[in-house]
């Protein structure tokens, strides 16, 4: 095997060994970027020569659990002298004078960063294909959208590119591409990880989690990243437990819930099956599952496109050509500068979330749209509490179908809005959720969603483990037409 | 202004709050820095940059409602106010609007000869805007630059219900508010810095009349004077359009300093559409009744309180005692000096007169006085004692005020001590009065003017240093005793 | 239901966004259509539900008031498009 195919602990455990340096992963890793980026297209900067320094570094000195891994950040995430465009025009040149806190994190433990990947502008999308500047590819069928918005942290994973990637998740942006690509996704918990240096979609539902081939590097990372940051007011100060710790606690008497309106008409029948057969896994090896409602999970899309869009459309005021980003040289006036400069840098549907946001909180219709929409969350996050008055954990599928063509849901947004039906829930009421694979339907991965308790990670974790090591469906390789 | 018409205003107030740091980030709030050294990502609304509350500017809030007799809500929180300017880095300023820290308050003034009390409708925490300086003129092409200092800096927005029905009203809620706030330590209250900022809702109405009328806001105001003009101008302003059949329209308009009038700032673009809505950045607050306790019982002495104490401790006069509690400084001076000399309606009459003067003379804050209260304690000792005549204190304080050299030092060095010896005094009379022996005849005849002549001469000859009271009685038992 | 023109392009002022002629079509027909999706709202009665702002039951978050240096200058103004006298430069203000 070459060590581009290996996970993070395993990784880990060669170089406790002595069996590999540093160098010789991030070479590895940098020499696959060369052999199949051309296909998959996950990067927007890639900086070999620093990787490489890092590297170099870590062979020097000791220490750091991750010394020498190699990385991919979603280009969200601020890096100090690394260029940070969010896929937009309007950060094309942008180099930030600072590191996100998970960023310095993940350095301070010996990571690598190779690069900044691919994402659908301003995170805001299901495919990628709204970047400024390309479409990135799903490794499992290169027509394919890999979903989004961090459809660069997930093809990169699943390309073998990187071991692993941080995106952020704020409808399901972190799930939804790791279903469409064959990874593990996970998103904490609203609060768990800190969300400074991560540009703002929306404040009350973005949260920073990991793309991995497997659900052991998931814990690893999430260890590094998660946990109270100062700078960051939303930050819970709650202490991190040890994540691994739950890997090898198994099944047995947990209580596992899905909900019949997750298993309704608009999902895919294969999908169904798929997560259906993953259902039945789980209780003939010792849990409970049974049916449940979600009652008002068909209005957790609209209420998310309203309050998202708002908090969106205020973060999204501050690029205006003054003090960085875009800038239209020709206006003449204050205004022309604001409304040209922003009409340039921001592609249509940033456009379009920014306009729909603006609309929900303006004079007249505060009532009708936004603070509707926050009525409807508080019901939304209430069937989740009842709910896990009774069970640990709800499963459903990611999405509603496997991954779509590049190009296909282009013409209308809400027919691309509709792919995060089942991943928007969670975020609306805050709570953690991963997406493992389980399966295929059509020679295209399957994922499935395991949600949690608030800051219960280490359950959700726990209950992925046990499946993806009793189904063997962990790092799986997609062909790539490459070798 | 027509008695017709009555003149309603209510005053809107911008107070920064004398934090070390922003209300977001650790950024200095030091005033006069050059331009965008003070300014981080955060205060600069950068890309992923987040707010993290400076708890400073909450207790400051809690002290200053409670100055203000305000209810101090138990639950509030912050909101995103949405407009685009390019002093305004975020595009929206973090503000409170529909629950705000405090309510519901009021203070009193002593204005047009009555005691009054002003409500005050609300007060709430919000950030400041960064400093626009517009370059250029019409003829050339005119630009603005961008200095972020001050974007950050904390604010709290006083505002008044249209309880103030005259100029002087308004100047006197200034004064009061502005004293409260230097008592509390909370800003300091300098319209020129900017640290204290006024903006004025007027309106007018028929005597008589319930209903409010259209107002405009009147923004611009540098000054307490200012702020009077402003109010007087337009209000005849308003009066003379409603006389004329016009309809007047809810503006904002601005004070024009140099030609003393009221300009309006309509633009052509709509109102703005704020938005408000809670920021999901900022957890709310929940202010618990013992963090308020602790905060009122640590409230110092307030202005009005302190001018109770110097009228009932020492009768001074109210409107006396109100102007020795303009300001901490003053009533610290005030309090130094007495508690030294024990004469506290001389104090208040050399600091109210003399002091006033020189130090509005020379453009200077109390603070900046040169001699400290002892020595003016030591000075009024001195003229008690008759060691100075009142006359002579009075160059011997504009020598103190200009070297802060010491009254004792002052009279030695002037030779200024008053010379109430009578034997020397008694020498010079015997002497003027050998030479003056028709004047001594006049005297006796009855002839008033003749005993002043003789004063005056014991004056010259003593350079104006003879105790004016020994030579009075020395003079007239001479004089009596010579003649018959 | 589209949006008309006019609240189009009240929006996109407020949004300091300008849109050309065909944009503003577009957007008023895809607008539209989401509104229409999102009023399904208004099948929940909700007069008595409080609204969910923030999502975590914490409070008072505060930091000390404690002044520390500021980035240099240049640093925090490195990616700003047009400077004068350390200050940004922006176009007259109407």
């Amino acid at each position: 095997m070459e060590l581009y195919e290996l996970t993070v602990h395993q990784l880990v455990n060669l170089l406790d060994k002595g069996e590999i340096n540093p160098r010789e992963i991030v070479d590895s890793f940098l020499n696959r970027i060369q052999a199949v980026e051309s296909k998959v297209k996950a990067f927007l900067t890639l900086d070999e020569d620093r990787a490489r320094e890092e590297a170099n570094q870590a062979c020097r000195q000791a220490g750091g659990l991750l010394r020498g891994i190699p990385y991919g950040l979603k280009d969200l995430f601020c890096t100090r002298g690394m260029r940070t465009t969010c896929a937009s025009r309007m950060l094309e040149d942008f180099v930030p004078p600072y590191d996100a806190t998970v960023v310095n994190r993940l350095s301070q433990a010996g990571g690598v960063l190779v690069g900044k990947l691919n994402m659908d502008e301003f995170a805001m999308g299901s495919s990628t294909e709204h970047s400024a500047f390309f479409a990135t590819h799903n490794p499992w069928d290169l027509q394919r959208v890999p979903g989004g918005s961090s459809g660069g942290s997930a093809a990169a994973v699943a390309a073998g590119e990187v071991p692993f990637s941080l995106g952020s998740d704020t409808g399901g942006s972190i799930r939804q591409p790791a279903s469409f690509c064959g990874v593990v996704g996970l998103r904490p918990t609203y609060g768990r990880v800190s969300r400074w240096g991560v540009v703002a979609f929306a404040s009350s539902l973005d949260q920073v989690g990991v793309l991995s081939k497997d659900v052991r590097d998931s814990a690893l990372v999430m260890n590094l990243i998660a946990g109270y940051d100062p700078l960051d007011s939303t930050s819970v100060n709650l202490e991190v437990p040890d994540y691994t710790v739950f890997l090898d606690k198994g099944i047995k008497g947990m209580k596992i819930a899905y909900p019949r309106e997750h298993f309704g008409p608009g999902i895919q029948e294969d999908v169904k099956e798929t997560v259906s057969e993953a259902l039945k896994w789980f209780e003939e090896n010792g849990a409970v599952v049974e049916e449940v409602s979600l009652p008002h999970s068909e209005y957790a899309l609209p209420a998310y496109y309203l309050v998202a869009t708002a908090e969106a459309s205020t973060n999204l005021a501050r690029f205006d050509g003054v003090r960085f980003g875009l800038r239209d040289e020709g206006a003449e006036n204050i205004i022309e500068l604001f409304s040209q400069s922003r009409a340039n840098g921001f592609g249509a549907e940033v456009k379009r979330r920014i306009m729909l946001g603006t609309y929900a909180l303006s004079s007249g219709y505060y009532d009708a749209y936004y603070l509707k929409a926050l009525k409807v969350r508080r019901l939304i996050w209430e069937d989740f509490q009842k709910v896990f008055g009774d069970y640990d954990l709800i499963v459903s599928p990611t999405t509603p179908t496997t991954a779509f063509k590049l190009g296909e849901k282009l013409g209308d947004p809400l027919t691309e809005y509709m792919t995060d039906i089942l991943t928007v829930p969670v975020n609306m009421a805050g709570l953690p959720g991963i997406s493992i694979p389980c399966g295929f339907a059509g020679g295209l991965p399957v994922g499935m969603q395991i949600i949690g308790k608030a800051f219960a990670e280490g359950t959700i974790l726990q209950a992925a483990h046990a499946f993806e090591q009793g189904k063997g469906l962990r790092n799986q390789k997609p062909p790539l037409g490459v070798n | 202004m027509s008695s017709d018409y009555e003149v309603v205003v209510g005053l809107e107030v911008h107070a920064e709050l004398k934090t070390e740091s922003k209300i977001f980030c650790g950024c200095s709030t030091a005033f006069g820095a050059e331009p965008n050294t003070q300014v981080c990502p955060i205060c600069a609304g950068f890309p992923g940059m987040l707010p993290v509350l400076n708890r400073q500017v909450v207790e400051l809030a809690i002290r200053t409602g409670l100055a203000l007799n305000c209810e101090i809500a138990d639950y509030c929180k912050f909101d995103r106010k949405n407009y685009f300017y390019p002093d305004l880095p975020k595009a929206y300023q973090n503000s409170q609007y529909d629950l705000p820290i405090c309510k519901q308050g009021y203070l009193e003034i002593d204005a047009d000869g009555h005691r009054k009390k002003v409500r005050i409708n609300r007060a709430h925490m919000e950030e400041d805007a960064g400093k626009l300086v517009h370059q250029g003129s019409i003829t050339t092409s005119a630009y603005t630059l961008v200095d972020l200092n001050r974007s950050g800096v904390p604010l709290l927005e006083i505002v008044s219900e249209p309880d103030l029905r005259s100029p002087g009203e308004a100047r006197a809620y200034m004064e009061k508010l502005r004293a409260i706030l230097l008592f509390t330590g909370v800003s300091d209250g300098k319209m020129e810095e900017g640290s204290l900022r006024c903006d004025a809702n007027v309106s007018v109405r028929p005597r008589g009349e319930k209903a409010l009328g259209t107002r405009a806001e009147i923004k611009n105001l540098n000054s307490f004077r200012a702020l009077e003009k402003a109010i007087e101008y337009e209000a005849g302003r308003q009066i003379a359009a409603l006389e004329d059949g016009e309809k007047l329209v809810q503006e904002t308009r601005t004070w024009d300093e140099e030609k003393q009038v009221t300009r309006s700032m309509r633009s052509k673009e709509e109102a703005n559409d704020y938005r408000y809505f809670p920021d999901p950045d900022l957890p709310p607050l929940r202010i618990s009744r013992e963090w308020v306790e602790e905060v009122r019982a640590s409230l110092p002495e307030m202005p009005d309180q302190a001018q109770q104490r110097l009228v009932s401790d020492y009768g001074l006069p109210e409107y006396d005692a109100g102007l020795l509690t303009l300001t901490p400084d003053h009533l610290n001076f005030f309090d130094q000096a007495v508690a030294l000399c024990q004469d506290a309606k001389a104090v208040s009459n050399w600091m109210m007169g003399d002091m006033t003067r020189l130090l509005n003379q020379n453009n200077m804050e109390i603070s900046a006085c040169r001699f400290t209260p002892a020595q003016l304690a030591r000075m009024l000792q001195l003229i008690a004692a008759g060691t100075i005549s009142g006359k002579m204190a009075k160059s011997i304080f504009e020598e103190m005020f200009d070297s802060g050299e010491d009254p004792e030092r002052i009279i030695k060095e002037k030779g200024m001590a008053q010379i109430s010896n009578e034997d020397e005094l008694g020498k010079i009379i015997e002497e003027i009065i050998q030479a003056h022996p028709g004047v001594v005849q006049d005297y006796h005849s009855g002839k008033e003017k003749a005993f002043g002549f003789f004063v005056g001469q014991v004056m010259k000859a003593t350079r104006g240093q003879a105790n004016p009271a020994i030579v009075n009685r020395l003079l007239k038992e001479r004089l009596n005793r010579e003649g018959a | 239901m589209a949006l008309s023109l006019a609240e189009v392009e009240h929006v996109a002022l407020l949004a300091r966004l300008t849109l050309s002629e065909n944009e503003k079509e577009l957007f008023a027909q895809q607008l539209g259509a989401i509104l229409e999706y999102v009023d399904k709202l208004k099948e929940l009665p909700t007069d008595d539900i409080e609204p969910l702002s923030h999502i975590l039951p914490i409070y008072n978050v505060f930091r000390e008031d404690h002044c520390r240096p500021s980035p240099p200058r240049e640093e925090t103004m490195a990616n700003a498009p047009l400077v004068e006298d350390g200050q940004y430069r922006v176009p007259r203000i109407i």
